[in-house]
């Protein structure tokens, strides 16, 4: 049985249309930056294990860089050039710039994708890695800066600018009403930009 | 890459009959299919894309168990309250697994097919029976810090992957498929081939077969379960031991215990000698480091994995003590 290797395929990315041809090898990530000029995207290590390519599938986060472009067709594609309200930028791509998320910015748009992903999980009450109790009946867990590096450990960053991601991940939570339970007091403590201690 | 063909099934009667074709491989998440595409370690002619297949919901058995479809993601498996509450090991190994993104994506029956991380494995250009049978293994000699302590032979010391399959060990899954004439099932202890001469088959799946579902039969022992992984880093790496654990203690005497070890052999270890062992014994860490210990009688380390050893029968006695108190609360 002989099979066609390409295909004409439709992509709903960040609420546009495009229909273009694709090889059958073509991966989401490369489709994005080598064919639709989408580059806010970033090609790390290509092989799931950085997150610098994560975008949003029908609002759940995933790594482009294993999707292939051709499985994509039909779902709802954001990438980081999505997520901005018009001039308004999204509540995490602010929190980034006000707390200084990043170095250099490599790791920054799959950064800000996972974490208005994640901040949704949470919301959701999906337990993680680092909950105590996975139990439907125990209280569910309130947003800890060690909720944050579990949730965000797919999320690699090469300028080790840590710190400062989970301080703005922490600033974006607390200012999503969604958060249910709310984000634990240490975080608001962390969030608040009094922490800006050693600062002049 | 090879070039492939691509096909969306809507059907599992549809992705049977395409499965047929030996060069056709069903796509799933595709996170590690499409990883040993790009490093030529598969080389299909055709995906069969499974995710718009019905396949994707958790239901309650009539007998209090609970079946799980094979398109399920690792993510939903893990936010399920069923699964939290009846078997919350299941819920933390998969948990313990990837990374949110690959959570998202990855699929139950994926998750169980997915192949070794011996990084000779994925590497064309070095001697690995699993990828070319009768090459030799260049772990054997090389780098295994991470291999099998358990039911490896000099044919292949490779370690299976899955965390969420450890706990579907313990807690006696059977997985369910179909091929194109008719459906089968396979209890997860025995869906994983012993290793023996011939690595390269790993399962006891028909030809062609799709993996549909999982069933996990009833077990108020996993209520009390708990899964605990070690890995290099803290997170968003694969474990180097694990172990999935139920306890039930009555009157400081354990009534019944399932335990499962990850990351020592080419699949999850079910570990029937340290159950028999504990079984009517006192909840104590004495008797679970002997436990353990009837279980590890087996092992064979190489020269640089003999730390597992020691790995996990602190992680038997520290798990079970954990359940021990939880349980006594
Ligand atoms: C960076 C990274 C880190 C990871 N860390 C972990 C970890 O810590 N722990 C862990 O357990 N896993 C880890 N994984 C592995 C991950 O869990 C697996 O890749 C995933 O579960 C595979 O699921 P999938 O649906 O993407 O499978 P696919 O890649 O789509 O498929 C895998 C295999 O299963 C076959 N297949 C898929 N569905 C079916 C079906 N229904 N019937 C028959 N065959 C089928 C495919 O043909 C293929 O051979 C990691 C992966 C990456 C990339
Ligand atoms: S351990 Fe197995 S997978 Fe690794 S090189 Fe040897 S044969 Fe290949
Ligand atoms: S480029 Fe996709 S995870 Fe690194
Ligand atoms: S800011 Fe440079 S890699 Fe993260």
């Amino acid at each position: 049985m002989s099979q066609s290797t390409a295909s004409v395929i439709t992509l709903n990315i960040n609420g546009e249309k495009h229909t273009l041809p694709v090889d059958h090898r073509t991966t989401l990530l490369d489709a994005l930056r080598e064919r639709l000029d989408l580059t806010g995207t970033k090609k790390g290590c290509d092989q799931g294990q950085c997150g610098a390519c994560t975008v949003l599938l029908d609002g759940r986060r995933a790594v482009s860089c294993l999707q292939l472009a051709v499985a994509a067709e039909g779902r709802e594609i954001t990438t980081i050039e999505g997520v901005a309200d018009g001039e308004q930028l999204h509540p995490v791509q602010q929190a980034f710039l006000d707390l200084d998320g990043y170095q250099c910015g490599f790791c920054t748009p799959g950064q800000i994708c996972s974490a208005i992903a994640m901040i949704e999980e949470h919301a959701a009450g999906w337990p993680s890695a680092v909950t105590a109790d996975v139990r439907p009946e125990a209280e569910a867990a309130p947003l800890t800066a060690e909720e944050i590096r579990e949730r965000m450990s797919g999320n690699l960053c090469r300028c080790g600018a840590y710190v400062s991601i989970v301080r703005a991940v922490a600033r974006a939570a607390q200012a999503d009403d969604a958060q249910q339970p709310p984000v634990s007091d240490e975080l608001a403590r962390l969030a608040g930009s009094e922490q800006k201690e050693g600062v002049a | 890459m090879r070039e492939f063909g691509y096909q969306r099934v809507f059907d599992v009667p549809g992705a049977v009959a395409l499965g047929a074709d030996p060069e056709a491989r069903y796509l799933g998440g595709g996170t590690n299919l499409v990883d040993l595409m790009k490093a030529s370690v598969e080389r299909p002619a055709l995906l069969i894309d499974v995710r718009e297949l019905p396949l994707d919901r958790i239901e309650s058995t009539d007998d209090g168990g609970l079946h799980i479809g094979a398109t399920v993601t690792n993510s939903d498996l893990a936010a399920h309250p069923e699964v939290r509450r009846r078997y919350p090991a299941l819920a933390q190994a998969v948990l313990a697994g990837a990374s949110g993104q690959l959570r998202n994506m990855a699929t139950v029956g994926g998750n169980l097919l997915q192949r070794t991380r011996c990084a000779y494995f994925t590497d064309p250009a070095r001697p690995c029976n699993k990828r070319n049978p009768g090459s030799g293994c260049a772990a054997v000699k090389g780098e295994h810090r991470n291999h099998a302590i358990l039911g490896a032979t000099e044919h292949c010391v490779a370690v299976h992957p899955s965390d969420m399959s450890v706990a579907l060990a313990a807690f006696d899954a059977r997985v369910t498929y179909e091929t194109a004439t008719g459906p089968g099932e396979l209890p997860l202890t025995e869906f994983y081939l012993p290793v023996g001469d011939t690595p390269h088959l790993e399962t006891a799946l028909p030809p062609g077969a799709l993996i549909t579902g999982i069933t996990l039969p009833p077990a108020p022992v996993a209520a009390t379960s708990r899964y605990r992984k070690v890995r290099e880093r803290a997170s968003y790496a694969f474990a180097i031991g694990s172990v999935a654990a139920a306890l039930d203690v009555q009157e400081g005497a354990v009534r019944e215990v399932r335990l499962a070890f990850g990351a020592v052999a080419s699949r999850p270890w079910r570990a029937r000698a340290a159950e028999r062992a504990l079984t009517g014994a006192p909840a104590t860490a004495e008797a679970f480091a002997a436990a353990a210990d009837a279980e590890l009688a087996a092992a064979k380390a190489l020269p640089h994995n003999g730390y597992k050893v020691t790995l996990i029968r602190n992680l038997v006695v520290a798990v079970l003590t954990e359940l021990t108190e939880e349980a006594a609360r």
